[in-house]
């Protein structure tokens, strides 16, 4: 690609603010939550840059990536040296630096109940079903010591500091009838929709798009060969399936003299 | 008619170096001992192909494993990392690992596959019982392997499954409990583990599989391989003093392997670039979280390849018992030449008994591996149970059902469909 068309749409995606405009997600929102999924995506490189750039922004202040370094990162995102400084590396950090906080873990640890875990291997770990879902059923909970309580991971650690963007929801619970284990029916509270209570920065599909970069990054992040991976693979499977089509052709020649 | 004589071993009288060596080494000896001279039965099917490919994966590990060596730091604190720092910062490291990873798979599926070649054309049978002996070893010898193996990238499925297999050692009375402690060196699976399951991976079981191998394709050498019709080749010998029904194995077989080695390898190639975890069956996603002694995994399974008999010691409540009927489950196979009383080999000339245990047994060989990746509850168990009496049934019942069976008659050669 011409190096300053390139340029150019790095500089768009990395620099671009978020739009403010908020509008109100329809009802009953949220109901199949656990259907959501993140898809595929990493070998779109505009996402991959934004996501780096939201995980710059806002994971990087209690989560690292201790095993990927930031020059590794601007290579696979197709970043030249200065924008890499520019947009995605702290001050104070040089780019064959590992990608980690600055927060101490003792003090995380104090802060939190636990050390927020690194987020290298999350996407292998948890798949990026789970994170995607995660980053989208946070919700209000004053009972809770961070005010909210997330669908994914109940009683989660951590606090919802992406609803600056994603606005505040409630979620609505409704009354159910179970059978347990023992053929006792029971009363159980279980998630119906959400309501959003507060709006935030971002649109609802605003949003998504911000989760499905960020988990699209740390998916990249998990394996960052991946995008290599399948590419030379197809011309890995191609030589293979040629040397046995020949290999056949030779044998079947051999074998015409065995009666 | 037999096949044509075999292309002549390089002349003696071939100039300089060559003939310098072959003064001094068996070279040629030892290619007309092996290969060129070694008469193989002409009727090889699709199932022959397994012992060859085996022999290739063994390869593939050996040369991926010594580049794994060179990075991987054994130990509780750099483990983990170093695996990580294999897959992300060595050149190709992550190739070298998810061939090491998915050759681990492949090597078991070849292996099954190889084993139930032999049940399916009583290969165990006279006079190859130490060839089947042989072989058992090896496969005993791989399961160590596989096992050292799988818990040196110290994720947290591999340390929790070493928990399980190693307390499996305590149930044994008496000895149990000192023994466990003596193959951890330690109070739990930690540092101490590691390094000696590091040691036994990559130089004691390996040197243990290459010597075992070397014996087993000695013993196939002397006793000569078997074949689809279960017949003995060498009891018709032409003029020339070759098996009627033999060709030699170079080049004959050594060609067709090819095709094998090729297609073996388009598969493994396309797990390794495309799917290298294959759902979570090759690599477990809790093995992409360290091992942390405080946090168990939802589910504790080991890999694939072990799920059968993993299943088998589940399925029984009192977990001694389980562990027993676990070791019995592997050590049966040991006793097939005796337990096998049909007067013929193949199953091609076996009646509907032989022929419906062998099925019944294949039959509960895969749905206990599919029931030894469940939870070990409800009526998983309970399939469990009766997978499991269908797996020793086969070989408890073998004495008698392969004695009553109706065999039919056993042609004088080998049934060859000649290629077009």
């Amino acid at each position: 690609m011409n190096m300053n068309r390139r340029a150019l749409i790095v500089a768009c995606v990395l620099a671009s603010g978020v739009a403010a405009a908020a509008t109100e997600p329809a009802p009953g929102a949220g109901a199949d939550w656990m259907t959501w999924r993140a898809g595929d995506d990493v070998t779109n490189l505009a996402s991959l840059q934004r996501g780096a750039r939201n995980f710059m922004g806002y994971c990087l202040g209690c989560h690292s990536l201790k095993y990927e370094r930031y020059s590794r990162l601007g290579i696979d995102l197709g970043l030249t040296p200065e924008e890499l400084q520019q947009y995605l590396i702290p001050p104070g950090d040089k780019p064959a630096d590992y990608i980690l906080t600055t927060m101490p873990a003792g003090d995380a640890a104090t802060w939190f109940g636990k050390t927020p875990p690194d987020l290298s291997l999350m996407a292998r770990a948890r798949g990026s079903d789970y994170l995607y879902q995660f980053l989208k059923t946070f919700y209000v909970d004053p009972s809770k010591p961070t005010g909210a309580d997330n669908l994914r991971l109940p009683v989660t650690a951590m606090p919802a500091v992406l609803s600056e963007l994603e606005g505040l929801k409630r979620a609505v619970f409704k009354d159910a009838q179970e059978t347990s284990a023992d053929g006792k029916s029971m009363t159980v509270h279980v998630f119906d929709h959400f309501e959003q209570i507060a709006p935030g920065r971002m649109s609802a599909e605003q949003y998504d798009a911000f989760v499905h970069d960020t988990v699209n990054f740390l998916d990249y992040v998990g394996e960052p060969t991946q995008a290599e991976r399948r590419a030379l693979g197809i011309w890995v499977v191609l030589f293979l399936l040629v040397f046995t089509w020949l290999a056949w052709l030779l044998k079947q020649q051999y074998w015409k003299d065995v009666h | 008619m037999a096949a044509p004589v075999p292309p002549p071993a390089p002349p003696a009288k071939a100039g300089g170096l060559v003939a310098w060596i072959y003064k001094r080494l068996p070279v040629e000896e030892f290619i007309r001992d092996q290969a060129t001279g070694y008469y193989a039965p002409k009727n090889f099917n699709i199932w022959y192909f397994f012992g060859s490919l085996a022999l290739v994966v063994l390869v593939l590990q050996l040369a991926t494993g010594i580049f794994l060596t060179m990075f991987y730091k054994p130990g509780e604190a750099t483990s983990f990392d170093s695996v990580e720092f294999i897959m992300r910062e060595v050149q190709w490291g992550w190739l070298i690992r998810y061939m090491h990873s998915t050759g681990a798979s492949v090597f078991f599926i070849v292996v099954y596959l190889h084993m139930f070649r032999s049940l399916l054309y009583g290969s165990y049978k006279a006079p190859r019982e130490l060839l089947w002996l042989i072989g058992m070893l090896v496969y005993l010898a791989l399961m160590a392997e596989a096992f050292f193996g799988y818990v040196l990238p110290w994720g947290n499925m591999s340390f929790w499954g070493a928990q399980v297999i190693v307390n499996l050692f305590g149930t044994i009375p008496v000895i149990g409990p000192g023994l466990v402690l003596w193959i951890r060196g330690d109070y739990g699976i930690a540092d101490a583990t590691l390094g000696r399951f590091f040691a036994l991976h990559v130089a004691a079981v390996p040197l243990a599989i290459l010597l075992l191998v070397v014996l087993h394709l000695v013993a196939l050498r002397h006793a000569g391989s078997n074949n689809p019709d279960g017949i003995e080749i060498k009891e018709r010998v032409g003029a020339d003093g070759h098996p009627l029904d033999g060709i030699p194995f170079h080049p004959y077989y050594t060609v067709k392997d090819v095709v094998g080695i090729g297609v073996m390898l388009v598969m493994l190639a396309i797990v390794v670039f495309f799917v290298p975890s294959f759902g979570g069956l090759f690599l477990e996603a809790p093995n992409f979280e360290p091992a942390n002694p405080l946090s168990t995994p939802e589910h504790i399974a080991p890999v694939w390849y072990f799920t059968p008999y993993y299943a088998i010691l589940r399925a029984v409540p009192d977990q001694r018992l389980g562990a027993l009927l676990m070791f019995l489950a592997v050590a049966l196979f040991v006793f097939l030449p005796w337990l096998d009383r049909s007067p013929v080999k193949s199953m091609r000339y076996r009646g509907i008994l032989s022929r419906g245990a062998l099925a019944m047994f294949a039959v509960c060989f895969v749905v206990l591996g599919y029931l030894g990746l469940q939870p070990a509850e409800g009526l998983y168990v309970i399939l469990a149970r009766i997978f499991a009496v269908g797996y020793f049934a086969y070989f408890i019942l073998m004495p008698w059902y392969s004695r009553i069976d109706k065999v039919k008659p056993v042609p004088e050669r080998v049934v060859f469909h000649e290629h077009e």
